[in-house]
């Protein structure tokens, strides 16, 4: 008796199981639908031409000889590349210098802010944000024009202190030159998360610290800071991406500065030196497709290192 | 010569990528043209070009044929357009049937197999219409790969009441101008004599051919092999002298085509202007020009006063592309779009172009045309039209943007102080010859 009912029961349950996964299945049939047109448009105008670009980098042509199949000739090439080595590291560098000038004056900036409620905080928080509402090619072509040395107002300050103007563009300044562009333009958006992480703190705490006996730069460095720091790896990681990537601000100051500013400056510089000024777009391809290799490791790996700052893990 | 199956699949990503982009520049359906199409029956040519007042050329054209009929784009000036015809190429589709090239980067285009040899559409017929020098800028070997429209034939352009004030003659030989520059340094001149681009380019490889420098040997029926010198002792003299006006300061080195340099141009700061013959037209296209300036034109100071050499400065062709679907139509426009003397009435008077199409260069209107801006100096009788009889031709390399880029970082290092002139040509030649063996040439 007992095993006929245990039985039974197996049955029931059995079949209940295969009508809820059918259920399921069929809310999954109806998910998929709602996802189609975001695959799509993925698929079309990411992963295909992604795949394309790749199926590109294994060919070789050259002016004289014409396309071949190489495999992956042009990675090997690539890695062994002074150009581009030479670009990589110019990009890191500019990360050492640049993100954490950018993530200073950000950090600043929110926490002065922060402590400030009248309406001239307000302003200056949408004007510490304005450069990032400006164009990039606009805002490098705006730098351009301040850095030059015939329009600027360089020579006029300095003039006023009875100083010579420096050369913005020379081959040694045009870093910082660079560098102040950047932060420029990115600082006033940073510092809006960063300050959007800080308005979330619940001021129980604030009022706690001030009861614990804890002045401000105490609150701002033992208490905020670390409270905001997912806020922060995630500003660091579109920094660090952002650098990486490099190429709007030099392209728009080699126009001025041409002997400064090679055509292999930064590495996606190089890639499209290589593929529209050079027509070596397979080999463009591959320089592509290995700083997007880079990237991604770093990205990573640094995302890896923060994780518990984060808290991704 | 190249494998077509596997460069056009290779290429539809670049396709796939621009199909948004290219639809955007237009240049295959009629919507896209700039210009108004008066017949709509007949077959249409579309146009890529940036010549200034070149609407009034295209109605001009289109007005006076009932077959053909011209779609004009403007797609971008030098390399901008380059890089959607690049991008046109190497998708197989998008160029335009006629396209405005300068003949410098002829070979660049015609080594990708995009240019149609114009030989077999009897381009021979009008090749009696141009001086040899710029029939020989567009063809190579016995291909032609465009017909020659304006040229820039060098000359001097200076300011006379800057020389007048410091008592100098306009130099006539190089030595001069190197006396000139000095007489104006010692009197505490606020500007200088001229200036020194490094990103010059085809300035820079002018000043070089003048003192005889041929620095490649290439021929499109033979195109894996290239020959190539580019620091004969003929360059390396130019280059030196020219290093020494730099380190006395003669000169100044700012980039060329920069709103600083634009400046200078015309507020005094440079006495002298090395220009070619659209240079007066570039001048006159700037804003904020001193009204006290007296510009007046004279030729280029030479090495050898008994025996001047000529060159040249840039220089536009069009050129039939490969993709042209009627190429018949696409060669008779390139041909006749500028072979009237309505359309180079408009060129000269409206745009400033020094033609290259010898019955309206050498007739009398051309010759004793005044310029205001010169204060109705006859310049074209006096400078530009011996300069461009005397021009000879040039041969460019395939790769001519990668040697000018090269060019321009060797030159600026020189002019920095890192190394000498001799050094500078030495390392461009080291580093050509790398990159050809990379494109897979062959060295003469």
């Amino acid at each position: 008796m007992t095993t006929q009912a245990t039985e039974l029961d197996q049955a029931t349950s059995r079949k209940l199981a295969a009508s809820g996964s059918l259920l399921v299945r069929r809310r999954q049939r109806w998910g998929w639908l709602f996802v189609s047109p975001f695959l799509l448009i993925f698929a079309l105008f990411l992963i295909i031409p992604l795949g394309y670009a790749f199926w590109m980098s294994l060919f070789t042509s050259t002016l004289a000889t014409g396309t071949e199949f190489t495999g992956l000739a042009n990675y090997v090439r690539a890695f062994n590349d002074p150009l581009f080595i030479e670009g990589i590291l110019r990009v890191l560098a500019y990360g050492a210098v640049m993100i954490p000038t950018q993530l200073i004056v950000a950090i600043v900036a929110a926490l002065v802010l922060d402590t400030l409620s009248t309406w001239v905080s307000k302003l200056s928080r949408l004007l510490i944000f304005v450069p990032y509402a400006v164009p990039v090619v606009i805002g490098a072509l705006m730098w351009s024009f301040l850095y030059s040395p015939r329009f600027g107002p360089g020579a006029t300050i300095f003039d006023a202190f009875g100083l010579q103007a420096p050369n913005f563009l020379g081959p040694d300044t045009i870093f910082f030159s660079l560098v102040n562009i950047v932060t420029w333009q990115w600082a006033g958006y940073y510092m809006v998360v960063v300050y959007a992480a800080l308005r979330s703190i619940d001021p129980a705490i604030y009022e706690a610290a001030r009861i614990d006996g804890a002045n401000g730069l105490q609150t701002a460095l033992q208490i905020k800071l670390p409270m905001i720091s997912s806020s922060m790896v995630m500003v660091v990681t579109f920094a660090l991406i952002g650098t990486l990537q490099f190429f709007t601000e030099p392209v728009v100051m080699q126009s001025i500065a041409q002997g400064s500013i090679d055509a292999a400056y930064t590495p996606n510089m190089y890639a499209f030196s290589l593929a529209f000024s050079y027509s070596q777009f397979n080999y463009a391809s591959a320089i592509a497709f290995s700083l997007g290799i880079l990237v991604f490791i770093g990205s990573f790996l640094f995302l890896f290192l923060t994780r518990k700052q984060s808290g991704l893990k | 010569m190249k494998s077509k199956t596997s460069r056009v699949f290779a290429a539809t990503p670049i396709a796939a990528l621009s199909i948004a982009g290219l639809a955007a520049c237009g240049g295959e359906t009629a919507a896209n043209c700039t210009n108004e199409i008066l017949k709509d029956d007949a077959t249409q040519v579309s146009v890529w070009a940036w010549y200034p007042a070149f609407e009034q050329v295209v109605d001009h054209f289109n007005e006076t044929h009932d077959d053909v009929q011209v779609c004009w784009t403007n797609a971008g000036q030098g390399n901008d357009q380059y890089t959607k015809f690049s991008t046109a190429i190497e998708a197989g589709s998008g160029a335009p049937d006629v396209i405005m090239l300068e003949a410098e980067v002829l070979s660049s285009f015609s080594i990708r197999d995009a240019l149609t040899d114009l030989s077999e559409y009897g381009v021979a017929d009008i090749a009696g219409n141009y001086t040899e020098g710029a029939w020989s800028d567009v063809s190579s070997g016995n291909a032609v790969y465009a017909v020659p429209v304006d040229g820039g034939p060098m000359g001097m352009l200076y300011r006379q009441d800057i020389l007048d004030e410091y008592d100098i003659a306009p130099p006539k030989t190089w030595d001069e101008f190197q006396a000139a520059a000095e007489k104006l340094q010692s009197e505490d001149a606020p500007g200088v004599l001229a200036n020194f681009p490094t990103n010059g380019r085809a300035f820079n490889q002018a000043l070089f051919a003048q003192a005889g420098s041929t620095p490649w040997e290439y021929d499109s029926a033979n195109p894996q092999e290239i020959g190539i010198e580019v620091n004969d002792q003929a360059s390396k003299d130019v280059l030196s002298y020219w290093q020494g006006l730099v380190e006395d300061d003669l000169v100044s080195t700012d980039d060329a085509f920069t709103a600083d340099y634009n400046t200078k141009l015309v507020d005094g700061t440079y006495a002298i202007y090395l220009a070619a013959a659209w240079g007066p037209g570039y001048l006159q296209g700037l804003s904020d020009t001193d009204p006290e300036a007296e510009w007046r034109a004279a030729p280029l100071p030479q090495w050898d006063e008994a025996n001047p050499v000529q060159v040249n400065w840039g220089g536009s062709t069009f050129a039939v592309t490969e993709q042209a679907d009627d190429k018949e139509a696409a060669a008779m426009v390139a041909k006749e779009i500028f072979g009237t003397e309505e359309a180079w009435k408009i060129g000269i008077e409206e745009a400033a172009l020094f033609p290259l199409w010898t019955p309206m260069l050498e007739s009398d209107y051309f010759r004793d045309l005044e310029y205001e801006f010169f204060g109705g100096q006859k310049i074209n009788d006096e400078v530009f039209l011996d300069s461009a009889q005397g021009y000879e031709g040039f041969t460019f390399s395939p790769f001519q943007n990668y040697a000018y880029d090269q060019l321009t970082e060797q030159l600026f290092a020189m002019t920095e102080g890192e190394k000498d002139a001799d050094a500078a040509l030495d390392d461009l030649q080291t580093s050509l010859e790398k990159y050809a063996a990379e494109q897979g040439f062959t060295q003469k």
